[in-house]
């Protein structure tokens, strides 16, 4: 009598999974997931930092609807935010994690871009997984730059000002375009309105098909194998499972991120600064976030070395030419099979991230 | 040798001898969870303190005993003046002669808002017909299940003092 008892939730639960099944193919995912293995190599901690930046991606979205609950655009915008960091309970929290997370992507991104390169992991048949990750890069660097000035408070006011100068000063176009953007000749509550439609709806609306699009080709074509591994007889390679070895090890990486997040955010709180005035002039020391810093500096020091338009327009050239070197990155690497012998996209990798490096260090010097 | 044998004899017999005994899975699994526990309610109590202060302010101000109305003796009479107390519509009945009223605006139906009409003489609620007595705040026809709470009026001066009865 008891064994038919506990017998028969069991069967109608496979019952239930059964039906289920039938319709959505279930055993065929399960399978899927249960034969899947992923390379073990000692690179394989580069490999992880695509989702570590998945996750605070996660994180920017939980957070940024709870900010959406109390935040208001246009005229009223520092107030709000005034609000919620000061008024509404562990609306400091929720806004701090925002920001932090925010940076910390960044950064997850940008060690995912170069581990990319260095491991050669955009070659074939990979190229649209490279270029689909450089579209989100540059969206990630997008969503940061129209997020910073939506708190409008005078740091906030002023990066927007400078920063809308460099795309103002492509030839021709430029000051038409940014005009446009910014809604108006200077920033005013139209321009965080519009940036506002644009952090919340137009990005995020961008951003999740590629981002689907990026992780079907990671599922399809598997984790790449850096060219020393490759070189090994299959013998030689270690897999892991991806479940539940290389999920665990996933879930204990974005345990890891949560953590570090969780610390910075309540004990360094995001600041809020004095509200914005149009006719105050510019705080000492006004500086871009950290991964503008590199255009920043380059900007200006070419502004200094070549004087009037001309230092505006190389610098504009400077950051052209970089973007289409790192979008022909997969044709710069004729000897696919034998990637190891592709040294000029290592030095172009190495080249672009001590470049970085060199000015955003620079910048932040002569701050 | 003989260590590993005492231990692998100490486990042997609490699996077998005590059922009670946490095994190594159950022990991992409880703890597991226990983290996953302590992460979630870390997470959970902040969202939930953020996205509930507005409820909790307005049950705060719902909170109030009386309120002032500067100026509303002024009031002329077969007339009415709505006002908030606490976090909700109230509503100041001048009568004719001269008395005052003072009730809850809401109507006891489904929550409208009512409105005064003095030519009438009655509270009524345009949502569903409901009809209250405007000296009592009875409910005297239509749909509501209880009359409209009355709320003490002291005329001092210019000022109206409205209490909880």
């Amino acid at each position: 009598m008891q064994a038919s008892l506990s017998q028969e939730p069991k069967k109608r639960l496979a019952a239930v999974y059964d039906w289920a099944d039938e319709r959505l193919g279930l055993t065929g995912i399960i399978d899927l997931a249960r034969h899947k293995t992923v390379p073990d190599h000692k690179y394989s901690f580069w490999y992880y930092w695509g989702g570590i930046s998945l996750f605070f991606f996660i994180v920017q979205v939980f957070s940024g609807i709870l900010l959406l609950v109390y935040y208001r655009a246009g005229a009223d915008a520092y107030e709000s935010v005034r609000q919620i960091t000061y008024d509404i309970k562990f609306g400091w929290l929720v806004r701090s994690a925002h920001s932090w997370s925010a940076n910390l992507m960044v950064l997850a991104v940008f060690v995912h871009l170069f581990s990319v390169l260095f491991m050669k992991a955009y070659r074939k048949p990979r190229e649209f997984g490279w270029w689909s990750g450089l579209i989100l890069l540059g969206l990630t660097m997008v969503f940061g730059f129209s997020g910073y000035l939506l708190p409008m408070d005078d740091l906030a006011y002023f990066a927007t000002k400078v920063g809308l100068e460099i795309p103002a000063s492509i030839p021709l176009v430029g000051d038409l375009i940014t005009n446009i953007v910014r809604g108006g000749q200077d920033v005013s509550e139209v321009t965080i309105q519009r940036f506002f439609a644009l952090h919340v709806v137009i990005l995020p609306l961008m951003y999740i098909p590629f981002l689907g699009f990026h992780l079907f080709l990671v599922q399809k074509h598997g984790n790449a194998l850096p060219p020393s591994e490759e070189a090994k007889p299959m013998s030689e390679r270690r897999f892991i499972r991806f479940f539940p070895d290389f999920f665990a090890k996933d879930m204990g990486m974005w345990l890891i991120a949560l953590n570090i997040l969780a610390i910075l955010a309540s004990l360094y709180p995001w600041q809020l600064g004095k509200q914005a005035d149009p006719l105050a002039s510019a705080p000492e020391g006004i500086h871009p976030e950290w991964y503008f810093m590199s255009q920043f500096q380059i900007l200006k020091v070419f502004g200094r070395w070549f004087p009037g338009a001309a230092g505006e327009a190389l610098g504009m050239l400077l950051f052209t030419a970089a973007l289409v070197v790192l979008v022909l990155i997969p044709f710069l690497d004729p000897g696919s099979k034998s990637g190891r012998r592709a040294r000029t996209v290592t030095y172009i990798g190495l080249g672009l991230l001590l470049g970085l490096i060199f000015t955003t260090i620079w910048g932040y010097w002569e701050v | 040798m003989l260590n590993e044998e005492v231990v692998k004899n100490i486990i042997d017999s609490a699996d077998e001898d005590e059922r009670d005994v946490l095994t190594r899975r159950e022990f991992v699994w409880l703890g597991g969870a226990a983290v996953g526990a302590i992460y979630l309610g870390a997470i959970g109590y902040p969202v939930y303190e953020y996205l509930s202060t507005p409820a909790q302010r307005s049950a705060e101000a719902a909170a109030v005993t009386q309120t002032t109305l500067d100026n509303a003796a002024n009031l002329p009479k077969s007339s009415a003046m709505m006002f908030k107390f606490g976090a909700r519509p109230a509503m100041l009945i001048h009568h004719e002669d001269g008395s005052w009223s003072a009730f809850n605006a809401v109507c006891t139906h489904l929550g409208c808002t009512v409105k005064y009409e003095p030519e009438q003489s009655r509270i009524f609620c345009a949502c569903h017909g409901g009809t209250y007595d405007p000296r009592t705040g009875a409910n005297v026809a239509g749909p509501p299940p209880k009359p409209l709470t009355k709320f003490n009026v002291e005329v001092k001066d210019a000022s109206v003092i409205i209490s909880r009865a």
